[in-house]
């Protein structure tokens, strides 16, 4: 009994059974509309295992959401909302996307400079619902909504300015071929290379995606964030705003400056995001956008899904990823609306919020237990 | 005078189903439950009301329907964070990704896969009849409009003037002391986030039966969130809320009306008009409004 109530105790426990819940819920629903769950969970899983190229395909899909995932969690270790996230990811992509185009330079300086570049306009985007914040008292999901819209409006507005407008496409020129973080983009385009994958079926499911360096760059930064939130001081100051904003303020903590720089580290790791989606994806350029892609958003369910951590994110966005990828498969399987995948992964988040009566439960269990010995104790001792 | 009541009518249009929408969060949040999935509760409410006015062709059973969605949704929410004590915040995001998803998937369910219903045939009916002319036809808004303003009206008197309204008000600023008074502050929470729900569907069918006639993925697109933000810039107020919307209503209208005019502004970036407007009204006046005291949290019975 108390191994089955610690183990309930753990934190893990409570988002495991989220994610079963979330399978449950889209079974019933998909079961109600008249699908076969079984088969269309296995069709599923088949889109996500089935082949390598699924995999790495999915990998490529969780690499911007374990960033902007991780920015929420960032933000939020200090009781803030990153909504805005999709904002500087836009503003990410954007700046990476120009420097990509205006700046030829070797793989080893064009790399760093486009990741600089977005990372940069993400902080400074980030920083600013900080400010609105800090000085103003502007809630940062009112900020950060707002501040979505014009980030895409503006990037619209870019995308389609002559200097930068691709003729006869929705988007912009794809950045130069040396800011491509895919592996050998040049190699891929010839002879040899087509003969190469043709010879080594599994190598070449893979170099036929998308598959990119960007997860090892994301891994970093995810790391990096970990390190500064649990070893600085700056981490523990931040945490401690976190958790109690008057005491923190007391023990003479600057809550405005750390509200700041919070934001801006946050809207950092979204502009990563933005960038390395430029330099991995097809087609490395800025597409006008008429609704939001949900890069950014969709980093919200990642971080809640992980429980904050930033390491949690890199777990809960390749989940999130297999999700949004293999939903695909369903659709092709079985025809039921991928609309399931979104469904299946708000029930997971809604679950996750509901997780804190677990141990709650297990206190229940323990007491019942232990009511229920003393008194066996007592019958045993009177009879 | 002619551009100006097409710009007056433009703006009611647009800002009626935030005006709901933000009756529904100044009455959640009065009451202590912060409701960030009013977008979700929105987007369930548009379609509901789009299908159920397509198939009876009766916008009004759509309307009433959009309701029920929205305060069905709103049961889960509030489940979420009065029962379980969740994370208000996160159940809310829980909603906004459910809502969208359950609309779009029920949308493709009943009218053959497509991610678009059939336009309703029969939309709201106008305030003017439909042969209005002149300054009548650019004032011609439909029902829904007075409806809003009613509400806007009610809630007030029901908030200001009422026991109930006092009971509201109690339990969203001391939960505690209302309890000790009798007050069963669960039962206020629940009727208060229900009727958000009921509220905020509402506002979701007001814009699929009668500015457009059909639900898609972008009919509610930042509604919910821009009522959210007329809820902190008016004070957490029935009428501030209203103000608010009806002034983000005229930035919008402002952009339709400039966009179809002369004036060569790019469209993007008067599109970003009203939420910049927003951010810098925000400025002037968000330090000075002050939330109810235990919006957000829990109430734990004898918890400190």
């Amino acid at each position: 009994m108390n191994k089955f109530t610690s183990l309930l105790r753990k934190p893990i426990t409570g988002t495991i059974i989220a994610i079963l819940m979330g399978f449950l819920c889209a079974a019933v629903i998909l079961a109600c509309a008249g699908y076969n769950p079984i088969h269309a969970l296995s069709a599923m899983l088949q889109g996500i295992f089935g082949r390598p190229k699924y995999m790495a395909n999915i990998i490529v899909k969780a690499t911007p959401i374990i960033l902007t995932g991780c920015s929420v969690a960032f933000a939020y270790k200090m009781g803030l909302f990153n909504i805005g996230a999709e904002g500087q990811y836009i503003f990410g992509a954007l700046a990476a996307c120009l420097t990509g185009i205006t700046v030829n330079l070797s793989p080893w300086l064009e790399i760093p400079l486009i990741l600089l570049a977005g990372m940069a306009a993400g902080a400074l985007y980030g920083a600013l619902a900080g400010w609105l914040k800090a000085k103003f008292n502007i809630h940062e999901v009112i900020s950060g909504i707002m501040l979505n819209w014009i980030a895409m409006y503006f990037s619209n507005f870019i995308t389609g300015m002559e200097a930068f407008h691709k003729p006869n496409t929705s988007g912009t020129f794809p950045i130069n071929v040396s800011g491509f973080t895919t592996f050998f983009p040049n190699w891929k385009a010839t002879e040899e290379a087509a003969q190469f994958m043709k010879d080594n079926p599994f190598l070449g499911d893979i170099l036929r995606t998308d598959f990119n360096a960007g997860i090892i760059i994301a891994i970093a930064l995810v790391l990096l964030s970990s390190y500064i939130l649990y070893k600085t001081s700056k981490g523990y100051q931040l945490r401690a705003v976190g958790s109690n904003r008057y005491a923190a303020e007391f023990a003479g903590i600057d809550v405005k400056k750390n509200i700041i720089e919070t934001m801006m580290f946050a809207g950092l790791l979204a502009g990563a995001s933005g960038a390395l989606a430029i330099m991995g994806n097809n087609p490395h350029a800025v597409l006008e956008i008429a609704a939001f892609e949900g890069n950014g958003l969709n980093g919200l369910s990642v971080a809640f899904i992980a429980n904050g951590s930033p390491i949690g994110c890199i777990f809960s966005g390749l989940l999130f990823g297999g999700l949004l990828y293999g939903g695909q498969s369903l659709q092709y399987v079985v025809g039921a609306p991928t609309e399931i995948v979104n469904i299946m992964v708000g029930t997971i988040v809604f679950f996750v919020a509901l997780k804190d009566i677990i141990p709650v439960i297990a206190d229940k269990m323990e007491h019942r237990a232990a009511t229920k010995k003393l008194v066996d104790q007592k019958e045993g001792a009177s009879s | 005078m002619n551009t100006f009541t097409l710009l007056i009518g433009v703006a009611l249009m647009y800002a009626t189903p935030m005006v709901l929408a933000a009756l529904g969060g100044v009455i959640s949040e009065r009451a202590g439950v912060t409701n960030i999935g009013i977008e979700g509760m929105m987007t369930i409410g548009a379609f509901t009301g789009a299908a159920v006015g397509y198939f009876t062709n009766n916008p009004w059973l759509g309307v009433l329907a959009a309701g029920l969605a929205g305060g069905l949704t709103a049961i889960l929410h509030a489940l979420a964070s009065i029962t379980f004590k969740a994370d208000q915040t996160v159940s809310g995001v829980a909603i906004n990704l459910i809502g969208p998803a359950l609309a779009l998937f029920f949308c493709r369910l009943c009218f053959d896969g497509s991610a678009v219903t059939e336009p309703v045939n029969a939309k709201l009916p106008k305030l003017f009849g439909d042969n209005a002319t002149g300054i009548l036809a650019n004032l011609n808004v439909d029902f829904m409009v007075i409806i809003a303003i009613l509400a806007t009206v009610i809630m007030w008197i029901v908030l200001y003037k009422t026991k109930w309204g006092l009971r509201i008000r109690a339990v969203g600023e001391n939960p505690a002391a209302a309890d000790t008074l009798g007050i069963n502050v669960e039962f206020v929470r629940y009727v208060c986030v229900i009727i958000s729900g009921i509220l905020a569907g509402m506002g979701g069918a007001a814009v699929t039966l009668s500015i457009v006639s059909q639900f898609s993925q972008t009919s509610i697109a930042g509604q919910g969130y821009m009522a959210l933000a007329a809820v902190i810039f008016g004070s957490w107020l029935p009428h501030g809320a209203f103000l608010a919307c009806i002034l983000f209503g005229l930035a919008q209208a402002l952009v339709v009306v400039l966009g179809g005019g002369a004036v060569s502004v790019p469209s993007e970036i008067l599109a970003m008009l009203p939420y910049v407007m927003t951010i810098i009204i925000l400025i002037f006046f968000a330090g000075k409004s002050r939330a109810p005291k235990a919006n957000g949290q829990p109430y734990i019975k004898g918890k400190r």
